[in-house]
C-alpha cells in the first residue's frame, strides 16, 4: 500500500512540472511582461521608464530563463522562471500585481469557500441518494417518467438562472435573508443558507439522475435476485444489497471533487458577494492580476492530483477485488 | 441586396461542419450498422419532436451565418457594417431602436420622461415609443384588439403553411409506400407510421405557428420589449441562438481531430507514444478548466489590444474572440474523449480481425483507418451529442465571469450579464433575462433529450434506464 502511495506521488510530479511550465508560457512568453505593462498602466503614452519601474516593482525585470549578467548559481536563479514559476513548488505565491500577498490571502479566503462548499456536498448527497432511491423503489411507475421528465429539465435550466430567481424570490419579495455579504462565525449563517439550498437544488437534476442509473444497472444483478427470492422486503433489498454497492462509484466520485472545495464556486461566490477563493478568483480576472490567475492555476492543479490520488486509494479501501498495480 | 459576401472564420467552419455532417450522412446511409441507431433515433417519438425544434434553431444559425458588408444600393462601394442573411430577413427588428428600456408589447417607455406638448407645456410622463404601436391613435383602448387581432392573423399564417407542409409530407409518403392518399393521411394521424411522422407533424406546426405568430406581432410591436439602449429583446435573442450554436458545435468539431488522433494513437502502438499522450492529457486535465480559460482568454485580450490595428470591424474581431474561446474550451474538453478512444483502441487493437490483418503484413496507417476508426466513430458521435448542451450552458457562465465571448456579441450570457444589473431596478426589469433563459432553455432541454435518445439508440445495454 504504501510504495503503492509512494509510485503514485511520485508520478504526480512531472504532471505537476508539466503545469507549471504551461502556465510559464502562457502568462510570460505569449505576452512578454512589458506587453502586460503597458495594459495595466493604459495603452495610451507610457513611457518605457513607467513600464521598467513596473515591472521592477513586481521583480518582472529579469531575464525569462537564463540571465547573463548574475554569477555562478544566480544565472539560473535570477530568472523570471525561477523566480516566479518554479517556487510555486515550494507553495510561496508571492505578492499579487496590486502588491497583496498571495499565500495570506488564500488562507484567509479558504473558510468561506468550505463554509458553502462542504453543507453544498452533504446536503446534495444527501438529497440526491434519497430521491434517487425513492425512484428506485417505484421504477417503471408514473412517479418514475415525471422524476426523469422533472430532473432533466432541471438539468435543462442554466446555474444562473437558479441563483437570480433564487436571490429575486428569496431575498427580494420575501425578504428571508439578506441578498448578499458575509460575517464571521456564527453570523455568518444567515447569509449561508441561501447559497447553500441554491446550490443543493441547482445540482439536484444532473446527480440525482446518475445515481438513479447507478441504482438501476445494480438492480437488475443476480445478487438483488436472490436477495429478493429468499424473501427480503423491497426496501431491505434497497438499502441492505442495492444501496451498498452502488455506493462504491458514489463515494469514489465525491472522493475526486473533495479537495477541489477549496477553490469555492466562482459564480455562487461572486453573486452572494462572499469573500472566498472563488470571488476572488474573479476579483483577480477582472481586474487581470496575473499573480493571483497564476497562483490559482497551479493550486487547482495540486488540488485535482491530490483529488485523482484520493480516488485511487479510496477505491482499494472500499471496493476488496480492485488490487494494487 | 448586394454587397460583398464577407467570410468570418466561424462562418467558414459551421459549413465545413454542415458538409462534413451530410457527407456523414451519406456515408452512414449505406451501411446498415452505422443506419440503424440513427434509425432507431428517428423512430422514437422524443428523438423526432427534438429534432424538429432543433432544425428550427439551427435554420435560424445558419441563416445568420451568411454574412456580407451590404452596399448603398446603387452598386457603390460596400460600408465598413457587417449584417448576415438573417439579418436583412428581420431588418426591421434590428433598425427599430427605441430610447431606452420597455416591457414586452408596450406602447409606452418604461420610465417617466419629460415630454413637451404641443401647446408648450411639460408633463412628466411615459413617452410613446417611437416604433412600438407606433400605428395606434389611442394605445390605451386600442392595443389589446390589435394584439388579438393579429395574433389570430398570425397563427392562422401558421396553420396554414403547416396545412401545406403536412399534405406534400402525405403526398410524399403516399407516393413512396405506393397507397393512395387518403390511406396515408389515415395512417398518419392515428400514429401508425414506422417514422412518427405525426409526432413531427405536431411539432412542426407548434414551430410555425409560433414564428408566424411571433413574427405578425414583431413586425408591429416589441415583442419581448428593449433592453437599456433601445434593442429589441427579441432580436437579441434570435441572434444568440448562432453563438450558443457554435460554441456547442464547433467546440467539439475544433477539439475532435486532435481527441480521435492521439487517442488511438495511444491506445494503438501503446508504449512510448501511450506514455507521452497521456502524460499531456493528464497535464492539461489537472489545470481546473475555468482558470485555464480565464488565463487565455486574458492573454488573449492583451494580444488584442496590442495589436488592434489588424482587425478589419468589431465584428471580425468579436469573431475571432469565438473562435478562440471554442479553440480554449476544446482544449480542456478534448481529453475525456481521448481516455474513452485510447481505452476502446486498447481493446480494438487485439480483435482476431486486427490481429490477422497484422499478421498479413497490413500497415499501420491502414489498419487504424480501415479497422480501428470505423469502430469507434460511435463514440465520437455520442460525445459530440453528449457534449453539446454542457457547452451552451457553459457559455453563459463565462460570459458572465467576462471570459467569453466578446461583449459586443449576442449571446444568451451577455443577455443574462447585463439583465443581472437590472434585476435591481424597481420595477424590475425582468423581460431580457427570461427571453435569454428560455431560449437557451428550449435549446439544451431538446439537446439532452436528444442526446438520451442517441445513447440509447447506440449504448442497447442502457435501453430503459434512463
Amino acid at each position: 500500500m504504501m510504495a503503492y502511495i509512494v509510485r503514485r506521488v511520485l508520478y504526480a510530479i512531472p504532471i505537476l512540472i508539466g503545469v507549471n511550465v504551461l502556465t510559464f508560457l502562457l502568462f510570460f512568453v505569449v505576452n512578454s511582461p512589458d506587453d502586460m505593462a503597458r495594459m495595466h498602466l493604459g495603452m495610451k503614452r507610457v513611457t518605457p521608464e513607467a513600464i521598467q519601474t513596473w515591472k521592477q516593482e513586481r521583480g518582472y525585470d529579469r531575464p525569462l530563463l537564463y540571465n547573463d549578467a548574475a554569477e555562478g548559481v544566480g544565472r539560473l536563479t535570477d530568472t523570471i522562471f525561477f523566480q516566479k514559476s518554479l517556487k510555486l513548488f515550494q507553495f510561496d505565491f508571492g505578492s499579487s500585481d496590486s502588491g497583496r500577498d498571495i499565500g495570506y490571502d488564500i488562507s484567509q479566503r479558504m473558510w468561506p469557500s468550505l463554509a458553502i462548499a462542504i453543507p453544498v456536498l452533504l446536503v446534495g448527497l444527501l438529497v440526491n441518494i434519497t430521491y434517487a432511491l425513492l425512484i428506485a423503489f417505484f421504477r417503471a411507475t408514473y412517479i418514475d417518467f415525471w422524476s426523469v421528465v422533472l430532473l432533466v429539465a432541471m438539468m435543462s435550466i442554466s446555474g444562473l438562472f437558479y441563483i437570480i430567481g433564487g436571490q429575486y424570490l428569496v431575498s427580494k419579495l420575501l425578504h428571508l435573508v439578506p441578498i448578499s455579504g458575509y460575517d464571521t462565525g456564527w453570523a455568518a449563517a444567515k447569509f449561508l443558507v441561501l447559497p447553500v439550498v441554491i446550490g443543493v437544488v441547482g445540482g439536484v437534476g444532473a446527480g440525482t439522475r446518475w445515481y438513479r442509473t447507478l441504482f438501476l444497472e445494480e438492480i437488475d444483478k443476480d445478487y438483488v435476485r436472490t436477495a429478493r427470492a429468499k424473501g427480503l422486503s423491497e426496501p431491505r433489498v434497497l438499502f441492505r444489497h442495492v444501496l451498498r454497492n452502488a455506493l462504491i462509484p458514489i463515494l469514489t466520485g465525491v472522493v475526486v471533487v473533495l479537495p477541489l472545495l477549496f477553490m469555492g464556486s466562482l459564480i455562487t461566490e461572486s453573486f452572494f458577494g462572499i469573500p472566498g477563493l472563488g470571488s476572488y478568483t474573479i476579483d483577480a480576472i477582472n481586474s487581470q492580476d496575473f499573480a493571483i490567475v497564476r497562483a490559482m492555476v497551479f493550486l487547482g492543479s495540486v488540488l485535482y492530483i491530490l483529488g485523482l490520488l484520493l480516488t485511487d486509494i479510496s477505491y482499494t479501501l472500499v471496493d476488496p477485488r480492485v488490487r494494487l498495480s | 441586396m448586394s454587397g460583398e459576401l464577407v467570410v468570418l472564420w466561424t462562418d467558414a467552419l459551421i459549413f465545413l461542419l454542415l458538409v462534413v455532417a451530410v457527407g456523414f450522412g451519406v456515408y452512414a446511409a449505406g451501411r446498415p450498422h452505422l443506419r440503424g441507431p440513427w434509425g432507431a433515433v428517428v423512430r422514437s417519438r422524443v428523438g423526432m419532436g427534438t429534432l424538429v425544434v432543433l432544425a428550427f434553431y439551427v435554420a435560424v444559425g445558419l441563416l445568420d451565418s451568411i454574412h456580407f458588408q451590404p452596399g448603398d444600393g446603387n452598386g457603390g462601394p460596400a460600408g465598413a457594417e457587417v449584417v448576415s442573411l438573417f439579418d436583412t430577413l428581420v431588418g426591421g427588428l434590428r433598425a427599430r431602436q427605441e430610447k431606452s428600456y420597455s416591457a414586452p408589447l408596450a406602447t409606452r417607455l418604461y420610465t417617466k420622461e419629460n415630454i413637451e406638448l404641443p401647446d408648450g407645456r411639460t408633463v412628466r410622463d411615459y413617452p410613446r415609443l417611437r416604433y412600438g404601436g407606433a400605428h395606434l391613435q389611442d394605445p390605451e383602448s386600442e392595443r389589446l384588439p390589435d394584439l388579438l387581432r393579429l395574433s389570430a392573423v398570425g397563427i392562422v399564417k401558421g396553420l396554414v403553411v403547416s396545412l401545406v407542409v403536412a399534405n406534400v409530407l402525405i403526398m410524399l409518403l403516399a407516393g413512396r409506400n405506393r397507397s393512395d392518399y387518403g390511406s396515408q393521411a389515415r395512417q398518419l394521424l392515428r400514429g401508425r407510421t414506422g417514422i412518427p411522422w405525426r409526432v413531427a407533424l405536431g411539432m412542426t406546426t407548434l414551430m410555425l405557428v409560433l414564428v408566424f405568430w411571433s413574427a405578425e406581432l414583431a413586425a408591429k410591436y416589441h415583442l419581448l420589449g428593449t433592453d437599456k439602449v433601445g434593442e429589441d429583446v427579441f432580436y437579441q435573442a434570435l441572434k444568440s441562438i448562432r453563438t450558443g450554436l457554435v460554441i456547442g458545435t464547433l467546440t467539439t468539431l475544433v477539439m475532435l481531430p486532435a481527441a480521435i488522433l492521439l487517442g488511438i494513437m495511444a491506445g494503438y502502438f501503446r508504449g512510448w507514444v501511450d506514455d507521452l499522450i497521456q502524460y499531456t492529457y493528464t497535464t492539461l486535465n489537472s489545470i481546473p478548466g475555468v482558470l485555464l480559460i480565464a488565463a487565455a482568454i486574458l492573454m488573449l485580450q492583451i494580444y488584442m489590444s496590442n495589436h488592434a490595428d489588424e482587425f478589419n470591424s468589431l465584428v471580425e474581431r468579436a469573431d475571432l474572440r469565438l473562435l478562440f474561446l471554442c479553440i480554449i474550451l476544446g482544449v480542456t474538453s478534448w481529453t475525456g474523449l481521448c481516455r474513452l478512444l485510447r481505452g476502446e483502441a486498447l481493446k480494438l487493437r487485439e480483435v482476431d480481425y486486427v490481429q490477422a490483418a497484422t499478421a498479413l503484413g497490413v500497415g499501420h496507417m491502414t489498419i487504424i483507418t480501415r479497422h480501428i476508426l470505423p469502430n469507434v466513430l460511435h463514440i465520437v458521435l455520442i460525445s459530440v451529442v453528449l457534449d453539446f448542451s454542457g457547452l451552451v450552458l457553459a457559455e453563459a457562465v463565462l460570459s458572465y465571469v467576462n471570459i467569453g465571448v466578446d461583449p459586443t456579441m449576442n449571446s444568451w450570457g451577455n443577455m443574462i450579464n447585463s439583465a443581472r444589473l437590472e434585476m435591481a431596478r424597481e420595477p424590475i426589469v425582468w423581460w431580457s433575462l427570461a427571453a435569454a433563459m428560455i431560449f437557451m432553455f428550449v435549446l439544451v432541454l431538446a439537446a439532452n433529450l436528444l442526446s438520451d435518445v442517441v445513447q440509447d439508440a447506440f449504448n442497447p445495454r442502457l435501453r430503459n434506464r434512463r
